[in-house]
């Protein structure tokens, strides 16, 4: 790998996410590839978290930028859209650096059965969210659309905060 | 929410504006839909038009679906319903826009070039062809179901509308995601998991209300009532949709009545609603929605969305 590209990538991997400013867009998992055409052009392949996410722009403005200001002049961030992102892309460390901001991070669901009906559960989902501020278990969702895509949102039972989730899907 | 803060060189509005070319056109959000997937062949024995015409028929529907849960923005019973119903019109406006986008690439958009007065018909690239066909086409050329055009009357018959809807077009593009076009099942792959939620919260929300009080329960079963007689165009299938289903990229919508029917087999008994018998509407002489026969609330719908762009073809923000 030329150290071009490793420059490219290291700018590229920095960025952080527009809506969650504690995550860079490679703790978020939305990162599919930084490469370099034969013209030297740096090529970014983003893939959205959402169909309608409109941090997507942000994204690829502050991509834009940050390679700019690393030095390289020719930029082209491309979408894709397969295949698709779920919360399960977001690492160990982001999950961490959500937990510390106060977001309860996601649980990694795995790899989901193929093929069927997507089955509806009409009961509330049993799972334990616990409260990024004390840790206790005893948390109820209060809607299930946060203030961006990816969240919900929670109150704790215990120590009366409310609190983001990022929910998985 | 943001990460600009006052010692950036730009803030968002003006990368709003200055991002792309494109986004000086104030009704593109400055972002493309990428030409990553948008523009991949059309799989070999698919006729190009009909193509086109079915990522018409499944952008339209999530595109109108998007522009009618709009009409609750300001509006809507709580705060958090407000969000959720915003945030649903969201995921459905982000598919429309692809579908949107690969349907202009092969070549939907042209006809309507002429319907934009800034003489600017040479204007290419996805976005372009997005907000042409979003903002020209008149209600005969859409090609979406009835049901996402009618009025979506109170809360309850909104969430109604909106279990019929999700868990339709969710059976529709779970099978999607296996079609021979790489663009409809990178587009059906990503849309499963949100259509997923959408049902969810639909559900949620129609046994919250059937087996509430006696009024919630009254209008809840109104609400379904005044949904049912559109039901039945969901399963009826077109001649384009027939041709794409035997060439390996299209869904025969014959197909999705069984899964449609034990989702709302689970919900309606659970809400303690009863399932209407009410005559189908929709089609006439057996056209519909898919053939551009609409009622008139489409016309209403279009009005809204589309009096801005005409009235003002440059503007810029």
């Amino acid at each position: 790998m030329t150290s071009a590209l490793t420059d490219a990538r290291t700018a590229a991997e920095a960025v952080v996410d527009p809506e969650m400013p504690m995550l860079t867009l490679a703790d978020l998992g939305v990162l599919r590839g930084v490469e370099t055409a034969a013209d030297g052009t740096v090529v970014v392949t983003l893939t959205p978290t959402y169909s309608g996410c409109p941090a997507l722009d942000e994204m690829r403005h502050d991509l834009r930028r940050a390679l700019h200001e690393a030095g390289h002049e020719r930029v082209e961030v491309r979408t894709t859209f397969s295949p698709p992102w779920s919360t399960d892309w977001i690492s160990d460390a982001g999950r961490r650096k959500l937990a510390e901001a106060g977001v309860a991070p996601p649980d990694r669901l795995g790899p989901r059965p193929a093929g069927g009906p997507v089955p509806l559960t009409l009961h509330a989902p049993s799972r334990v969210v616990a409260c990024p501020q004390c840790g206790a278990a005893d948390t109820e969702e209060t809607s299930r659309f946060g203030p961006t895509a990816c969240t919900a949102l929670r109150r704790c039972r215990s120590c009366g905060e409310p609190f983001e989730h990022v929910k998985e899907i | 929410m943001h990460s600009h803060d006052e010692t950036d060189d730009e803030n968002v509005y003006d990368a709003l504006a200055t991002a792309d070319d494109d986004g000086r056109w104030a009704f593109g959000t400055g972002f493309d839909a990428g030409t990553a997937e948008i523009d991949a062949p059309v799989p070999d024995g698919v006729d190009r038009d009909d193509l086109a015409t079915y990522c018409l028929m499944l952008a339209d529907d999530a595109l109108v679906a998007s522009q009618r849960l709009s009409g609750w923005t300001t509006k809507a019973p709580e705060l958090e319903e407000e969000v959720a119903l915003a945030n649903i019109a969201l995921d459905l406006l982000g598919q429309a826009r692809v579908l949107l986008a690969r349907a202009g690439h092969l070549g939907a958009a042209e006809p309507y070039r002429g319907e934009r007065s800034d003489g600017k018909g040479g204007c290419a690239g996805p976005q372009d062809d997005e907000d042409v066909l979003a903002y020209f086409r008149d209600d005969r050329a859409f090609r979406n179901v009835t049901l996402v055009e009618t009025d979506l009357g109170d809360f309850a018959q909104t969430v109604a509308w909106l279990l019929v809807l999700a868990s339709w077009r969710l059976a529709l593009l779970r099978r999607l995601t296996g079609s021979r076009d790489p663009v409809l099942a990178a587009v059906a792959g990503k849309a499963v998991k949100e259509l997923t939620y959408h049902r969810d919260y639909a559900a949620q929300w129609v046994l919250r209300l059937g087996d509430g009080t006696a009024l919630s329960h009254a209008r809840m079963q109104a609400g379904l009532e005044a949904v049912w007689p559109f039901v039945e165009e969901l399963f009826t299938a077109h001649a384009v949709e027939r041709r794409l289903v035997d060439a390996g990229v299209a869904v025969d919508p014959t197909e999705l009545r069984w899964e449609v029917d034990a989702v709302l087999d689970q919900v309606l008994p659970a809400a303690t609603l009863t399932r209407p018998e009410r005559p189908a509407v929709g089609l006439v002489g057996g056209r519909g929605g898919r053939d551009g026969v609409h009622t008139e609330a489409l016309g209403l719908v279009l009005a809204v969305m589309q009096s801005l762009a005409r009235a003002h073809p440059e503007a810029t923000w």
